[in-house]
């Protein structure tokens, strides 16, 4: 079985693993790091969404074996220990989950676009955020929270320079 | 149209401010967030427990067919392979799954096995379970199990299936009808004589699958006797009690819990037999098990809603009032009757009259049996389906008679001082203002400009084309009073339970019998105990969701909780304070007649500092040294709520959609919903649902379509092909809410869960049809894709598709997905 080398939220795992293995199947049963989780089996719904090497990527649609050399950060990986990620805090401000099964998706691939468009409008984040699906929002206060993300997140930025 | 409403707005509606120090009113962030924004969530398939094995099932291909052999030899030599399992191999064991909802004498009620038995009779059915080390080894010992499949006809169409001489789902049963069921009131044929005006339309209520974002999945562990089984479920109550009389398994010795459920709008009310068959499988082995399903599997197999087609007449005077409502329904029950399968297209027996007044009123329902999956609640769950047939024949009757559509709403409604009252259908509606929540959504709607402005593009034939939709709905929520259901011939009551604990410490835990699984319990909860008890919110804690804990329960659904589940928190907290007052009394040496309670806190009216805290009542309860004469040491309390009426929210939504008529393509450009759901625990949560059934509710209106095809195969079983919508396919909602509290509970509380999903369909749809209504078209099939409204249009929808085969357009087109019909 091939070896892999994986880098996920800070820790490096090194394992045999079948060819075929999915990296959200590794991640789930064989790190278990559960935070990431399964919403559908056709890569249309993002629930399992995570970053490699800082870019959204569906885990049900990467093989363990893709990841072997990158870094993977999940929800679980998100925020300091102490304090959460403003995209977090947002959503939770916004109220912009209700069951939460698509949050960690939904905030993993909210990441991935504010790296691209630190400023986006709010036709902007729904057009981002089309790969992932939510059943019980009706989105709006996801836009809320996002949008409320990236203000924070630029004023800290600007803060900093 | 603002002669529409504008006297009747009073000071009562305005939904009203929390007081500085209450809780109940107060707009508080979620505390159950923390977990969910973490990953730290207890999500079933989270679950590893020792020597846990993975189980797979094996479905059936073919919609209809004969087993005639199978082969499992293979299967069981895999490596990794613990056992397989047909149906013929758990026997009498599996039991027959449960339909709780007997709802004629005479219902034709098949044996359901979860795992099939010589015949299956739906794409999708269980006919094997692999048992393997690990889910990879299961799912690959599906394609060694062989099995030869004798093809039987499919009945895949309502009307053909009871039609004389139709192909049967169940030989033995002789029919395809599993029941028809009639309510009757006022003199109809009265009604309709010599009516001046005669409305008659069929709609279809298309099959929807309801897609929780999280797939079912179950744990189950079997010590000695003892087993626990841990499901994403709505109804661990339910579920505990009919697994029980399903397997034999002593009701006291199965413990069920629901943790972290990820959303479930009806899907997960229900004994499925997947659940079954896990439990028999960790007893059989000794060993935990576990299966989670994949979407593609859960699309085919999770129970589906809606399904009806509905033949309707309505006779009105010449001004546009109504005299009498015919509903003749075809509800689909697909192959097998499951927990409520039959009486969900009842639920809206009792709304298809919504919030006007009428002479009479007839409704009859034939349940029809298809080679389709099952059907069952889906959000709304029957109401829908009725708030949709009178709100489109609403609009026809005011196309009819040249009038706005407000106007006829207007005229027939009930109007706000002439509640509570009886209406048609046989229910009292307590109380509403239907024409302050019309008033404040046209103002916000701007509905007078927006008629102007259709007007103006009317005239210049714009190709893209303005409609605007109405939707003046009612609901009935708080299922249900106990009576009721026992007249309705339902299986068990709807009462709900709450148990307060107050702690030596003075913490509190409530533990309630309503089942959450998304919708904020946790918090709304604690702010009602908070309130009541007048301890901090962060004081108490919501237990739930497992028998073992919260052993008395019914569960979440048919936006209950609140009006039913928090009025039983309310009464507990209540004898919780009549306890500790008697107690204070005691230890202040003061008369309990003589104490008032507020902020928590026992005074002796009159005498300044003379006062004990809840938290000291509660420690010296505990103590026990000092008790009055025949105290029993203890502050617990528990109430169990059974309701006297059904909850009756309403409200106005306004749709305004852009119509191209050269491409058929649909865009909502303002969406208002002025909703009346009594008082209001948490605003927060109470705009978050109203956000989420908007969006249920629009989906089934353009989106949303489960597709069979003439032989019954489910060609949307993935979510590529059954298309919820994204963030991109929807508006932003404008919201808002008035104020009549229920006069029935002591909150005031209706319920919020469906009433953006029953609202919104009809006032999309009858957008749709309001843009092409000068093109003649008085009907867009649902979903209104973008192929179905060209079609409309040119006025082809007339040319019959191929015999069984699906409509054309049929399958959703959301704009996101590229219109993958």
């Amino acid at each position: 079985m091939p070896r892999v080398s994986v880098d996920v939220d800070g820790v490096t795992y090194e394992d045999e693993v079948e060819p075929r293995l999915l990296l959200v199947h590794y991640l789930r049963d064989r790190l278990g790091k559960v935070g990431t989780p399964i919403g559908c089996d056709t890569s249309n719904c993002g629930a399992c969404t995570v970053l490699m090497d800082g870019l959204s990527v569906k885990s049900c649609s990467v093989l363990a074996v893709q990841a072997d050399g990158h870094e993977i950060t999940t929800i679980e990986g998100l925020g300091d220990g102490q304090n959460l990620h403003p995209l977090q805090r947002a959503f939770h401000e916004e109220h912009a989950l209700q069951c939460g099964y698509c949050t960690p998706g939904m905030i993993m691939a909210a990441l991935d676009l504010l790296r691209e468009n630190a400023d986006p409008s709010d036709d902007e984040i729904r057009d981002g955020l089309e790969g992932n699906l939510c059943r019980c929002t009706g989105y709006q206060n996801i836009v809320r929270a996002v949008r409320r993300a990236a203000d924070g997140m630029r004023q800290a930025e600007e803060a900093r320079s | 149209m603002s002669e529409v409403a504008s006297e009747a707005v009073t000071e009562q509606v305005t939904p009203s401010a929390p007081d500085a120090t209450g809780e109940v009113g107060r707009a508080r962030r979620r505390s159950e967030d923390a977990r969910l924004i973490t990953g730290k969530t207890n999500w079933t398939d989270n679950i590893q427990l020792p020597g846990l094995l993975h189980v797979a099932f094996l479905r059936s291909p073919i919609s209809h067919a004969r087993i005639s052999r199978i082969d499992v030899e293979a299967a069981r030599a895999r490596p990794g392979v613990v056992a397989v399992v047909t149906g013929a191999d758990l026997g009498d064991e599996q039991g027959s799954l449960p339909c709780a909802w007997p709802v004629t004498e005479d219902m034709v009620l098949p044996d359901h096995p979860p795992i099939a038995v010589g015949e299956v009779r739906y794409v999708g059915e269980p006919v094997a379970a692999v048992v393997a080390r690990d889910r990879y080894a299961a799912v690959d010992a599906l394609e060694a199990i062989d099995i030869d499949y004798e093809p039987l006809p499919a009945v895949v169409d309502m009307e053909r299936a009871i039609a004389e001489g139709a192909d049967l789902v169940h030989v033995d049963k002789g029919t395809n009808k599993s029941y028809t069921w009639v309510f009757e009131a006022g003199d109809l044929n009265a009604a309709f004589r010599d009516a001046p005006v005669i409305v008659e339309r069929r709609y279809v209520q298309q099959r929807l699958i309801p897609t929780a974002m999280e797939p079912r999945a179950v744990v189950c562990s079997a010590v000695g006797d003892e087993y626990t089984l841990w499901s994403a479920t709505q109804i661990p109550h339910i579920l505990r009690l009919m697994l029980a009389t399903v397997t034999g398994i002593p009701e006291h010795r199965l413990r069920v819990i629901a943790p972290d459920v990820g959303g479930g709008f009806g899907s997960k009310l229900q004994v499925y037999g997947e659940e079954v068959v896990c439990l028999l499988l960790a007893k059989r082995l000794g060993r935990p098990v576990k299966w989670t399903e994949s979407r593609s599997e859960g699309n085919m197999a999770v129970h589906h809603g809606r399904d009806q087609i509905q033949r309707l007449s309505l006779a009105a005077d010449r001004d546009g009032r109504i005299r009498g409502v015919k509903v003749d329904l075809l509800a689909d029950m697909g192959a097998y009757l499951m927990l409520v399968t039959p009486g969900i297209p009842l639920l809206g027996a009792f709304m298809f009259n919504g919030i006007y007044k009428m002479d009479a009123y007839s409704f009859t329902c034939t349940g029809v049996f298809t080679n389709k999956t099952p059907t069952d609640a889906y959000r709304g769950a029957g109401r829908p389906e009725a708030t949709y047939a009178i709100e489109r024949m609403m609009d026809e009757l005011a196309a009819e008679l040249g009038l706005d559509p407000l106007e006829v709403r207007r005229r027939n409604w009930i109007r706000h001082e002439e509640f509570p009252y009886d209406t048609i259908a046989g229910l009292t509606y307590d109380s509403g203002n239907y024409e302050a929540a019309t008033e404040k959504a046209m103002r916000l709607f701007d509905y007078d400009k927006l008629r102007a402005e259709q007007a103006d593009r009317r005239d210049r034939g714009d190709p893209v084309q303005l409609g605007i939709g109405v939707s003046t709905y009612t609901e009935m929520c708080g299922l249900a009073p106990s009576r009721v259901l026992g007249s309705l011939s339902y299986g068990a009551g709807g009462w709900e339970h709450a148990s307060v604990r107050v702690l030596p410490s003075g913490k509190v835990e409530v533990v309630t019998g309503s089942s959450a699984h998304g919708q904020g319990h946790e918090t709304a909860w604690a702010q009602i105990a908070a309130d009541r008890l007048g301890v901090p919110f962060e004081d108490v804690r919501v237990l739930h969701g497992d028998t073992g804990i919260s052993p008395k329960g019914m569960d979440t659904y048919g936006s209950r909780s609140l009006a039913v589940g928090g009025v039983a928190l309310y009464n507990a907290c209540d004898k919780v304070v009549d306890k500790a007052r008697r107690m204070a009394a005691h230890l202040l040496e003061a008369d309990e007649r003589d104490l008032e309670f507020s902020a928590g806190s026992f005074k002796v009216k009159g005498v300044p500092g003379q006062a004990r805290t809840l938290q000291e009542v509660a420690l010296a309860t505990f103590a026990a040294h000092d008790l009055p004469e025949g105290f029993e040491p203890s502050l617990d309390s528990d109430a169990t709520h059974d309701p006297d009426n059904f909850s009756f929210p309403h409200g106005t939504h306004l749709c305004a959609v852009d119509v191209d008529t050269e491409t058929g393509f649909v865009k909502i450009r303002s969406y208002v919903a002025v909703d009346d759901v009594g008082k209001v625990v948490n605003p927060l949560i109470v705009e978050g649902q109203v956000h989420g059934g908007l969006a249920q509710g629009i989906a089934q209106a353009l989106y949303e379509e489960a597709v069979y095809d003439a032989d019954g195969n489910l060609t949307t079983t993935t979510m590529a092909d059954y298309l919820v919508p994204s963030a991109a396919d929807l508006p932003t909602f404008t919201t808002d809410r008035t104020e009549t509290p229920a006069t029935t509970n002591p909150l005031g509380v209706k319920g919020v869960g469906e009433a953006g999903t029953i609202a919104s369909t009809p006032a999309v749809v009858g957008a749709v049809v309001d843009a092409l209504r000068p093109y003649g078209v008085d009907d867009v099939p649902m979903p209104c894709t973008p192929e179905r409204v060209w079609r409309a249009l040119r006025g082809t929808r007339g040319q019959a598709p191929p015999e069984g085969a699906p409509e054309p357009g049929a399958g959703g087109g959301l704009g996101s997905a590229g219109g993958a019909a």
